[in-house]
């Protein structure tokens, strides 16, 4: 067990490049075990893609990241699959397997990559459905479920796996007005559990509440970072606070 | 018209029995071409540029040159060649079979290719590999929406199979213009034998429509 | 050894396949340009026409798609001197490779005009188009272009199938290919040659045909081909 000021994940100069378009310029960032960071910023900041950078889903031209003290190598195909399977991610449109029921999904990673048995992954997969109050979806196919509903299955796909630290890639940008507040919920719940999360949002309200810190991430570079109480109040001369204001003028939140 | 009907009513059992070896010779090589096909699909949309341009290469050749070329060139040419003794079924399953992977190939991967990239990154993320993923998420989907492709296949193959009657293989264009060069009813023969065809071809399409809609999930299909 | 075989190659086996790949252009040409027409007829029967003529056409569809195209040949070579017409083998072949040709074309065709929206003839119509009109300026410029990739397609097609000519005489590529190598037995010399020849003809086919493609190209008109 690690104390509480270590941190469990470190971020170290991740730089990223496709072609000649630098989209991530030497960011870093750590996090210690039940923290709750929130990055905003403008879209096609680099928000998503940093995330990506930390299972790898994209490499990073440079950096390095280390989860709970261990460098990952991201070229060792074992070590690659270890790391990515304690990091869970959310995406912005789910990524259901669409050929799986509600069930299923949360069960083939326990299966396939945890090599559970059949009937204790079904046991914790139902628990995670009921955890994210969908136990009586279990059955249905990605493309019965509403967008929110979608979306409390791919965290329950997530917790599932055990993750030390969960990356949340604007989880809510493709639901309807109507169906953020579930999801919404569903994660305030993960951090009140104790989760270690970093998540890229709009939702300034909702990053207010949540955030332990937030980060304010544009251009490909972490341009402010502080508490949301330092970032955001009232007369706060931050680039954060004229962001936040300029959204809430169009978004009216 | 009274004989005409009579000759065709004594061929038809052993018409019927031709289109029996079109039946087995099409399942055979698709099959085959199934084989042959998946890995070149997989290969061709996950491999890297020198793979997917061999693939490529290999696509273009068995899709450019006819059915009857390759009949000849592989009955009379490279097996005698090489004397290797092998029956004109067997070459002509392999033929097929070899033409169809090309095809195959392309319905596949033009099955995966209409995947969602998220589908893959999802299966990363939960620490999957490659293959893992590819086995377990990506081919349940490509095979789905494969199935009217294959379809269209199986039409296409058991029609083609009617040319194998070039190397002897006694399947139903062999046995009709052996009925109808003894009774000269090749008209009334030659209809008779297109319409047993037909019928083969109806009877494959509706066991495929038949799959389709019992391995159909909701939201993935095309 | 070598040199007898370069020899053979340059004397027997080249004049006579080109004299054979002279023939195969003089089938497939002709073959494609009836069948696009008989396509273009049978579309438009079936899907404007009257009741009688669409069931006319979607029979006629049915029937030459449905037959393998080998039986057809037979049908029309064997089949037909009962009735008292007698066809030449070039002949019997060409019609029997525009009618299959033809069925296939219509679907591509028929699909094409399908998917042309309904407002694109209110639209027609509402700028005063006669029906002609309409068909000339709007439905076919939209139509042909949906279905290029399709009747492209099936020309390659073409070009392979005009190698079963020769199942009726028709003494073509494949044809010259095949008696040259009856009497010298020298079937993988001369079928490689053969099928490099196809592959040529087809490769030089796609080439034009993605030409055409681009050149007609207008946004908007992206066609996934099926």
């Amino acid at each position: 067990m690690k104390t509480d000021t270590e941190p469990i994940l470190e971020i170290n100069h991740v730089t990223k490049s496709f072609g000649t378009n630098t989209i991530l310029h030497d960011v870093s960032l750590s996090i210690k075990k039940g923290e709750i960071k929130v990055i905003i910023g403008p879209s096609g900041g680099g928000k998503s893609t940093f995330l990506q950078t930390v299972n790898f889903l994209v490499m990073p031209d440079k950096g390095s990241i280390t989860l709970a003290g261990n460098r990952v190598n991201p070229s060792d195909k074992r070590e690659l699959c270890t790391h990515r399977r304690q990091v869970g991610m959310i995406f912005q449109d789910f990524n259901l397997f669409d050929h799986l029921t509600a069930l299923a999904n949360v069960e083939i990673g326990m299966i396939k990559v945890l090599g559970m048995k059949k009937k204790a992954a079904t046991e914790r997969a139902m628990a995670e459905l009921d955890r994210v109050g969908l136990k009586d979806q279990a059955n249905q196919y990605p493309a019965q479920l509403s967008g929110g509903q979608k979306q409390r299955v791919s965290i329950a796909r997530a917790l599932a796996m055990d993750p030390r630290v969960m990356l949340l890639d604007e989880p809510t940008s493709a639901l309807d007005p109507e169906l953020i507040g579930e999801v919404q919920s569903v994660i305030r719940d993960l951090g009140k559990g104790g989760m270690t999360m970093i998540m890229a949002t709009h939702q300034i309200g909702f990053a207010r509440s949540l955030a332990d810190e937030i980060i304010f991430m544009e251009k490909g570079r972490i341009v402010e970072q502080g508490s949301p109480d330092e970032l955001l109040a009232q007369g706060a001369a931050t680039r954060t606070r004229d962001f936040c204001a300029r959204i809430a003028e169009i978004g009216g939140e | 018209m009274i004989k005409s009907l009579l000759v065709i009513q004594q061929g038809l059992p052993y018409m019927l029995q031709g289109a029996v070896v079109n039946v087995i010779v099409v399942l055979s090589a698709m099959l085959f071409g199934f084989m042959l096909g998946l890995p070149l699909a997989v290969g061709q949309v996950y491999g890297n540029r020198f793979l997917r341009r061999i693939i490529g290469i290999y696509v273009w050749f068995f899709r450019g040159i006819p059915l009857l070329v390759f009949l000849f060139l592989f009955y009379f040419g490279l097996f005698t060649w090489l004397d290797i003794n092998v029956s004109a079924f067997m070459v002509a399953t392999m033929v097929l079979g070899l033409i169809s992977s090309a095809y195959q190939s392309q319905i596949l991967r033009g099955a995966i290719s209409s995947l969602s990239q998220g589908q893959m990154k999802a299966a990363r993320a939960l620490g999957m590999s490659d293959t893992k993923a590819i086995v377990f998420i990506i081919l349940p989907q490509a095979f789905r929406l494969s199935i009217p492709g294959w379809t269209n296949e199986y039409a296409i193959l058991l029609k083609d199979s009617a040319v194998t009657y070039a190397l002897g293989v006694t399947e139903l264009m062999s046995r009709a213009h052996h009925i109808a060069s003894r009774t000269y009813e090749h008209l009334a023969i030659y209809l008779a034998a297109g319409f047993i065809f037909l019928i083969f071809t109806y009877i494959g399409t509706k066991a495929l429509n038949i799959l389709h809609k019992k391995v159909t999930i909701p939201g993935c299909s095309q | 050894m070598i040199m007898d075989e370069l020899l053979y190659i340059q004397n027997d086996v080249m004049p006579a396949l080109m004299k054979g790949t002279w023939i195969s252009v003089l089938l497939i040409v002709p073959s494609a340009i009836f069948g696009v027409c008989m396509g273009v007829l049978s579309a438009t029967a079936r899907v404007y026409g009257h009741r009688v003529v669409k069931f006319a056409g979607d029979t006629y569809v049915l029937l030459f798609r449905g037959f393998p195209l080998l039986i057809q040949l037979y049908i029309w070579y064997f089949g037909l001197p009962r009735m008292g017409i007698y066809l030449s083998p070039y002949w019997a072949s060409v019609v029997t490779f525009s009618l299959c040709s033809g069925a296939y074309q219509s679907e591509y065709i028929r699909g094409a005009l399908l998917s042309i929206k309904q407002g694109q003839l209110a639209g027609a119509r509402a700028i005063g188009f006669t029906q002609l009109q309409t068909v000339v300026h709007v439905v076919l410029p939209q139509a042909l272009r949906r279905a290029l990739p399709g009747c492209g397609n099936e020309i390659i097609y073409l070009i392979k199938y005009s190698s079963l000519a020769y199942m009726v005489t028709c003494i073509e590529l494949t044809g010259q290919g095949k008696i040259l190598a009856s009497a010298s037995f020298k079937y993988v010399e001369v079928f490689s040659i053969v099928g490099a020849v196809y592959l040529l003809l087809v490769s030089m086919a796609t080439w034009i045909l993605n030409s055409l493609e681009k050149r007609f190209a207008i946004p908007g008109f992206e066609q996934h081909q099926a």
